[in-house]
């Protein structure tokens, strides 16, 4: 088991898959010479030559547009939106046709697209690009959704998403490409659409996913000094979304905060909470509580940007009020 | 933030309460679960209690005062703080109102229910659930601490809850010990009575959250599933051979039962007949039969019965039925009993046949679609061949749920029971 970082674990990926399978290619803006805004794709042009690391126009509907068609042909086509604030301008491309043309077209065409898309606050990017808007594409049914929140699930779920046929959305969190976790040697997959206990606990439920993970595992630790044993469950695909561990943890624990960066109206924890009060509603001992952004844009000024966003301590006192 | 305080709905059919006495006068302090005043409903006079602390800015009604359920009564907050505009008195309280008028008045004033043609009777008729009669309007509680309390039968009004805003959580019920029923009585009996003295007097005896449950739930069943029933006398004296010889090679606390031969032979029997293991879906005009086939077997406890439920009974070894229901019963009886004990029947048993009973026919434990009811195995004069003899006999009987089912497959259903109580050895294979 080697310990590597987010960025490490996406660019191992999608080199290895590229390596297995030559009909892997990325496209999208600077991820060529330049080697990608984040660095993910540093080296790949040298190493895979300008045919499979295309460098595009500033054009994200021209990026989806043309990765819809080349998976329609039979190429397994990488597409990086810069941020996913930028997805927005592909919105159709994604909604309308990636999303769907495996059904209007009754079967005949299979769409098998990854689009990469970093998100998330807290750098300064101002209101229109620290946006975290992970629950309306899942809420798209034709487009699976993966958000990970460690490098071991970075690495298999991207490598899942390449190799299944079906069109995925892979969203990064642009703050935590540092954050480091081990990685099982060799190749391997992590299967889309499944939760997973993260750690195990007794008197309270955790569902998160993605950066919440790591954050709510600080509030986790915090919690355990006074006592308070926290079960998290890391959701990683938002569709399908996997509510078997959320719901067998709940029965046992009757309490749960759900953790989202997103703003919380209409949002993921919405989703979990709903379906934990229909599928679990006479093991609640507690109402389920939610903790997201602040519903405002985010904004620039560092202090106000960190109080709109949730933090540890957040959770921390979440956690205390359901219990 | 000022708080108000409503009439309490103490019992399902409460509907209104005359405002006795303030214990609390306006502008004194007041400790949360302490008393604010007392009521008197149809049956008896309640003190109500205060879900909140603080200073009692203003009393709604009157002492005497006839007061609807639901309606504020009186509005808490702290010291000093104004009363929200429309609770002041002399501004209009939204419905339902507060009436210092006699009931008659208040019955008046509501459209008579002929009026309303075809929609009325369904306001009047409503049959309260157990959960709303479990639940006194007011009382804050968990979905979890509901659920345990449905089945333990707890009365939630006795629990004062511990969470958030005085919400009853699991920890409260799991702290909360029913008292020990009425000790007087066990004392009373005691005394030597004289053999002449007059007759003892009537005893009135409440009934126990447990008893009015099964009399609500059974009167409902009895007057609303049509029910039907179908006998059958089977011949045990083989299975009653075979039974003393198994028991031989198993230790005491494993010994089959009669009963458990015939948990595995209905179960058996359901696998034929699925639309029997099933349960009837008015609300969506379905029947639902179930797949696992999980037999209820009705037990006796202190002032009820409990149906104690033998899971996949079709697929367990006799033995293993034994146990099970070994260990459930005597948690039953010692009120003990967890959840999963209690629940997910598909098709429910009741035996009589260790008390002498010859025959019995019993109520469907809703929503199965039906239940079967067994007598005990007597020695009886049997004709064989024209010649008569003496033979061991049993008699069940089947209650079924007409909307589910017909006469025809009740009797197959005995019939084919038949072959696994008269060919005991099929129950062993």
């Amino acid at each position: 088991m080697a310990k590597i970082t987010m960025r490490e674990a996406i660019s191992q990926a999608l080199w290895e898959e590229m390596e297995r399978d030559e009909n892997v290619f990325i496209l999208g803006e600077e991820v060529g010479v330049w080697g990608g805004s984040y660095a993910v794709t540093k080296g790949f042009y040298d190493h895979f030559g300008e045919k499979r690391v295309r460098d595009t126009p500033i054009s994200e509907a021209a990026i989806i547009g043309a990765a819809i068609g080349a998976a329609l042909t039979g190429l397994r086509p990488v597409a990086e939106m810069m941020t996913i604030n930028f997805a927005f301008s592909a919105f159709d491309h994604i909604v309308n046709e990636t999303a769907k043309l495996h059904y209007m077209f009754g079967g005949q065409f299979k769409v098998p697209l990854v689009i990469r898309a970093p998100g998330g606050g807290g750098r300064q990017l101002a209101a229109t690009h620290s946006q975290t808007p992970d629950a309306i594409f899942a809420h798209f049914p034709g487009l699976k959704v993966v958000a990970p929140g460690t490098p071991e699930d970075a690495k298999g779920l991207l490598k899942a998403a390449i190799r299944t046929d079906d069109p995925v959305l892979y969203i990064e969190n642009a703050t935590i490409y540092q954050l480091r976790g081990e990685v099982p040697d060799g190749d391997y997959t992590i299967p889309i659409g499944k939760s997973k206990i993260y750690r195990p606990g007794k008197h309270a439920t955790l569902v998160t996913y993605s950066k919440m993970v790591d954050f709510s595992n600080k509030a986790a630790d915090q919690l355990a000094q006074d006592g308070i044993e926290v079960e998290i469950v890391d959701l990683r695909s938002l569709r399908p979304l996997d509510m078997g561990p959320v719901i067998e943890s709940f029965k046992k624990t009757n309490r749960a905060v759900i953790v989202e960066e997103g703003w919380q109206s209409f949002g993921v924890g919405a989703e979990v909470a709903a379906r934990i009060y229909e599928e679990a509603f006479d093991y609640a001992d507690a109402p389920v509580k939610r903790v997201a952004q602040k519903e405002v844009p985010l904004p620039y000024n560092r202090n106000l940007e960190q109080m709109a966003l949730p933090q540890v301590a957040d959770i921390v006192k979440a956690v205390k009020e359901v219990l | 933030m000022a708080e108000i305080v409503s009439m309490p709905k103490l019992g399902f059919d409460m509907a209104e309460g005359t405002l006795v006495r303030w214990v609390v006068a306006e502008g004194e302090t007041i400790a949360k679960s302490s008393v604010l005043a007392e009521i008197e409903t149809d049956k008896a006079t309640v003190e109500v209690e205060s879900a909140y602390e603080g200073v009692v800015l203003r009393h709604l009604v009157k002492e005497g005062d006839i007061v609807p359920i639901n309606t504020p009564i009186a509005v808490i907050g702290a010291a000093g703080e104004a009363v929200p505009a429309d609770l002041q008195a002399g501004a209009p309280i939204e419905t339902p109102k507060v009436m210092s008028e006699p009931v008659v008045k208040a019955a008046e004033s509501k459209p008579a229910p002929t009026v309303e043609g075809t929609q009325a009777p369904h306001d009047v008729f409503v049959q309260p659930t157990e959960e709303e009669a479990l639940m006194p309007e007011g009382v804050r509680v968990s979905p979890l601490a509901r659920k345990i309390a449905r089945e333990r039968g707890i009365d939630l009004r006795r629990i004062k809850g511990s969470g958030p805003n005085g919400r009853i959580i699991k920890a409260d019920i799991e702290a909360y010990r029913e008292e020990a029923p009425t000790a007087e009585v066990k004392a009373a009996a005691a005394v030597f009575q004289p053999a002449l003295e007059p007759a003892r007097e009537d005893q009135i005896v409440p009934l126990s959250r447990l008893r009015a449950a099964i009399g609500r739930r059974m009167a409902e069943v009895k007057q609303q599933v049509p029910h039907f029933y179908v006998t059958h006398e089977y011949d045990m004296a083989a299975l009653m051979t075979l039974r003393k010889q198994v028991n031989q090679y198993i230790p005491e606390a494993e010994k089959i039962s009669v009963n458990d031969f015939i948990v595995k032979a209905a179960a058996l029997t359901l696998r034929v007949f699925p639309n029997l293991n099933a349960s009837f879906d008015g609300a969506n005009h379905q029947v639902v039969r179930h797949g696992a086939i999980n037999v209820g077997v009705a037990v006796g406890v202190e002032n009820g019965l409990l149906t104690v439920v033998c899971r996949d009974a079709d697929r367990k070894p006799l033995r293993q039925i034994a146990v099970e229901l070994k260990a459930m019963a005597a948690r039953a009886q010692d009120g003990k009993v967890r959840p999963d004990d209690i629940e997910g029947s598909t098709f429910s048993t009741s035996n009589l046949g260790m008390f002498d009973v010859e025959h019995f026919i019993a109520i469907i434990n809703p929503p199965e679609a039906a239940i079967l009811a067994v007598g005990s195995v007597k020695e009886v004069p049997v004709v064989v061949n024209g010649e008569v003899k003496a033979g061991l006999h049993m008699r069940a009987t089947l209650s079924v749920d007409h909307r589910v089912s017909d006469g025809v497959e009740a009797a197959k259903y005995l019939q084919e029971l038949a072959k696994f109580l008269e060919e005991p050895l099929r129950l062993l294979v």
